[in-house]
């Protein structure tokens, strides 16, 4: 067993059902806000803004958000251990993009639910 | 040498193919400082190639199977001159031996009721010869060897093993007593030369199919083993006998397993002929592997071979069908599609006689103790010295090995000598340590090495020693083509003596090795060829045209090549088995 | 005359600062020799050309190595099925530290291999005879047991080359789940608990280089997936 404390599930396994959860996710979101851009063509900003004044909607987009959040953590943590083999370096760019990922959501979050 | 590096172990076990880790797993359960030293990683040992099976009484197949009738079969095979103590202990211990690696994990293939595979191979009978043909061989697929190999090195892993891996033993150390008390050996990644210290060390180095142009055997396979024994001024037994695999692939040397005809595959001449039933109406293509090899010389020699040159024979195996080759052959079909460019599927196997094993070796009891002779021609003890598997002749193949009865040998023998040692150092053992001078001795071929400024290249001698031994010591000899093979063994020596090492650099020199080698290889050349020319009759592997019958009056015995005086004297033949009836010679027909 | 254009990676510790690349020329005489004829024939030539070889048949895994950019055992690697253009080009198995010439340093692949524990585990007492396991159990073990230890799949993995010392490699998992799947071992908890941080088995990205490469036919990527499968139903 190779440990570690970085990783976002603290084992391999979960790890890799959170990067699959949260593709379907992000794929099942794609997919209905590419439908509903095809299927309003003249969209304005009031239907858009209604749509986002829904609370299932608002629901969707941050569970979206958390799992990009989540996603991006998990395979950014993957790519910083493959190439940045300096310890130094590696934390170093890790802080970042946790920080990063942070604002971020922090920053969504504003945006459905702000004024 | 005082600024020497020495390492000490209680044993070393030169050689990590099926005996040596066999021996070691033994030693390493009882916490004994073992360690293996191998010129392989131990999973590239010779063994790995082995392929039909394991020929044990598990009474599996047959219920009713019986370890008595192996052994007669086993002595019968041997051409009489199998120890049938030694014989009785490896049938009876057998299935001990065979449950053990089962219990260890090795992946036998299995009939429908869960028991171990079967299958019938060469020579096997039921009832004393009385019952027909027997299915005794134990099968993992068709690479048995490879999965006997793997499963001893992964418990000795699992046991905390020492492992010199990749290093090179060079000679055996002899105290003032003539005892023996460790090795010389090269560490290959450095070029290091270490003085290995033991109470106990253990030749576990396999046989030297290289001394032959034509061999089924690995590249590695040059007979280290005997050379350091005999260099060190110990006898060897019955080096004459080499079996000559039926089924090499023509051309490559590569071998096919006498699986395929325990499978129900045969042998075919250029007519088309199943020439065996002419040759061995009972047995036919599963009679000794003496006796096929022969027939298929034979029917060369009359014309009746295939090819342009007419110069081998085929091995038919598309009648059973291609669900078969998958199931039990597998890795035949693969090798025949590289090496001889036949799907055996659908198309016949090229096949000629091949060298394959060396039934002589280091003379040990069954307890792996290496044996000589005092001046009045009885056995001693050689104390420190042990010898098993290939490189022993304990001896169990007598003049002729069966088939599948190579691996039981490695385990139960490996398994023998780890348990004696482990009781004979609980005992104790005290020899005198080697003397500075004693050391040096055993550093001189290495040093002559070293110091070798110019001379003909490792290369052209080995090639020119292969072809002798091919020409003058083959599947039929005769005594003037035998004479001028050991006339010109004697003139290859001195030029041996002479050779040049180019590369002396340190680092993964495989020019040094294979040049350590090359002094192995004439040792063992000239012990099977001085043997050979001795044994004036026919039996098993060693037939000549000169003496073409098999001489029990003067020759139911042993050879025993002494290398200090060049001379061959002989050793009684043990008839007297403990729990059996001893099985008396009879005219030997399949 | 045919000639071979041969170009071998060259490195000896002791004299080299830099390894280099050697041109050799070859008269194969027209015979599709095996590339490991070809280096006996140089090595006749060249002394202090280095490379393993142990059996000569493809089933000791000695002379693994990268041959016109692809790994696999000069002994049963033909001529017709790797030269192209004329030219051959040796190089030792990537990934791994080269002791000279054509020879790596196999410890960190052979490290990775006792990690996994590679032996049969069952803690309960043996029967007198064999234990017994069904023909269809022991089918699981076909397309396992077989490896060859010769790294030619763990030398071609990317992941192995970034993380040799944590993620386990083709070869490793294969054994892994050789054992998993034997009926007869009992061991297969605390296997899968070895197994589920986040780089011995999850490593693998799927790039699939084992399958490509294995002199074998061996399939590691599926034995992969098949830990996952395991890891999976056990977590869930």
């Amino acid at each position: 067993m190779v440990t570690n404390i970085t990783n976002l599930g603290r084992s391999g396994l979960s790890d890799w059902l959170i990067q699959r959860v949260s593709a379907v996710i992000l794929a099942l979101y794609t997919l209905f806000i590419v439908l509903y851009l095809l299927f309003n063509p003249g969209l304005d900003y009031a239907t858009w803004s209604g749509l986002f004044a829904q609370t299932w909607m608002r629901i969707f987009t941050l569970l979206a958000l958390i799992s990009i959040a989540a996603h991006a953590w998990v395979g950014l943590w993957t790519v910083t251990t493959d190439y940045l083999k300096s310890t130094g370096v590696r934390v170093g760019a890790q802080i970042v993009i946790i920080l990063a990922i942070f604002v971020f959501l922090v920053w969504g979050i504003q945006v459905l639910w702000g004024a | 040498m005082s600024n020497m590096r020495s390492l000490t172990f209680d044993a070393i076990i030169i050689g990590g193919g099926g005996s040596g880790l066999r021996a070691a797993l033994e030693l390493a359960k009882s916490g004994k400082k073992t360690a293996v030293l191998s010129k392989v990683f131990p999973t590239r040992s010779h063994t790995v190639s082995a392929q039909g099976g394991i020929t044990c009484a598990i009474a599996s197949a047959d219920p009713n199977d019986d370890w008595r009738w192996h052994m007669y079969d086993t002595v019968k095979g041997g051409d009489y001159i199998t120890d049938q103590d030694a014989a009785e202990y490896m049938c009876s211990e057998g299935p001990k031996a065979v449950f053990e690696l089962e219990h260890m994990g090795l992946p036998f293939s299995r009939f429908d009721n869960g028991r171990i595979y079967q299958r019938p191979f060469g020579g096997q009978s039921k009832n004393f010869g009385e019952g027909g043909q027997a299915a005794r061989t134990c099968a993992a697929a068709d690479r048995t060897g490879h999965a006997l190999l793997h499963t001893l090195y992964q418990n000795n892993l699992k046991n905390n093993t020492t492992f010199l891996n990749e290093w090179f033993a060079v000679d055996l150390v002899k105290n003032a007593n003539g005892d023996v008390v460790g090795c010389i050996a090269m560490d290959i990644e450095t070029g290091e030369v270490v003085h290995v210290k033991s109470k106990a060390t253990v030749l576990a180095t396999g046989g030297a199919g290289r001394i032959y142009a034509s061999t089924t055997n690995a590249l590695i396979n040059t007979g280290d083993g005997i050379g350091m024994a005999l260099r060190a001024g110990f006898p060897m037994q019955d080096m004459e006998m080499w079996q000559f695999h039926p089924t090499g692939i023509y051309g490559a040397g590569v071998l096919v397993t006498e699986g395929c005809r325990g499978e129900g595959g045969y042998l075919i001449n250029k007519d088309g002929e199943r020439f065996m039933e002419r040759y061995a109406p009972n047995a036919k293509d599963l009679a000794g592997r003496d006796v096929v090899a022969r027939s298929m010389v034979m029917e060369i020699l009359e014309g009746r071979g295939c090819g342009e040159n007419g110069d081998h024979v085929y091995l038919k195996l598309d009648h059973l069908g291609e669900e078969v080759l998958n199931k039990r052959l597998p890795g035949i079909s693969e090798l025949s599609k590289i090496f001889a460019h036949a799907d055996p599927v659908k198309a016949p196997i090229p096949v000629v006689p091949t060298c394959h094993y060396m039934m002589g070796g280091v003379p040990t009891n069954v307890h792996g103790q290496a044996i000589m002779q005092d001046a009045k021609g009885k056995d001693q003890i050689i104390n420190g010295l042990f010898a098993c598997g290939e490189a022993a002749c304990v001896s169990v193949h007598g003049a002729n090995r069966l088939g599948g009865n190579s691996l039981l040998d490695l385990v139960v023998f490996g398994r023998a000598a780890g348990i004696f040692i482990e009781s004979a150092l609980n005992e104790g053992i005290d020899y005198l340590d080697a003397s500075e001078s004693d050391v040096d001795t055993a550093m001189k071929r290495i040093t002559r090495w070293n110091e070798s400024t110019g001379g003909e290249s490792v290369a052209d001698l080995k090639a020119e020693l292969q072809g002798i031994m091919q020409n003058s010591f083959g599947v039929f000899r005769q005594e003037d083509n035998m004479q001028k093979g050991v006339g010109q063994l004697a003139e290859l020596r001195e030029r041996i003596a002479n050779a040049h090492l180019a590369d002396k650099s340190g680092a993964f020199n495989t020019a040094r090795v294979e040049a350590l080698e090359l002094d192995n290889l004439m040792e063992v050349a000239e012990a099977t060829a001085i043997a050979a020319l001795d044994r004036k009759e026919s039996r098993g592997a060693h037939s000549r045209y000169d003496y073409p019958d098999r001489d029990d009056v003067n020759w139911l015995k042993h050879s025993m090549y002494f290398p200090a005086e060049k001379k061959v004297g002989k050793r009684d033949v043990n008839f007297k088995p403990k729990t059996v009836d001893t099985f008396e010679p009879k005219v030997r027909t399949y | 005359m045919s000639m071979l254009q041969v170009a071998i990676y060259r490195y000896n510790p002791e004299t080299d600062s830099a390894p280099y690349m050697q041109e050799y020329q070859v008269d194969t005489q027209g015979r599709d020799l095996m590339v490991l004829n070809v280096l006996e024939m140089l090595k006749a030539q060249d002394t202090t050309l280095a490379y393993r070889r142990s059996c000569r048949e493809g089933v000791c895994g000695s002379d693994g190595m990268n041959m016109n950019g692809k790994n696999g055992l000069a002994c049963i690697t033909s001529l017709s099925e790797v030269v192209k253009g004329g030219k051959l080009t040796l190089r030792p198995l990537p990934g791994l530290p080269v002791i000279r010439d054509l020879v790596v340093d196999m410890a960190l692949f052979y490290q990775q291999y006792e990690r996994i524990q590679p032996y049969l585990q069952n803690d309960e007492p043996a029967p007198a005879i064999e234990r017994l396991q069904s023909p269809e159990e022991r089918d699981k073990l076909d397309g396992l047991y077989e490896c060859i230890l010769c790294a030619c799949c763990s030398t071609a993995c990317p992941s192995f080359w970034w993380n040799p010392d944590k993620f386990v490699g083709p070869a490793g998992l294969l054994q892994a789940y050789r054992f998993l799947a034997d009926s007869r071992d009992t061991a297969t908890r605390e296997r899968l608990a070895d197994l589920e941080d986040p780089f011995s088995v999850f490593r693998c990205r799927g790039i699939m280089n084992c399958v490509a490469v294995c002199p074998k036919g061996l399939n590691p990527t599926r034995a992969i997936g098949k830990i996952r499968e395991m890891l999976l139903a056990d977590a869930t």
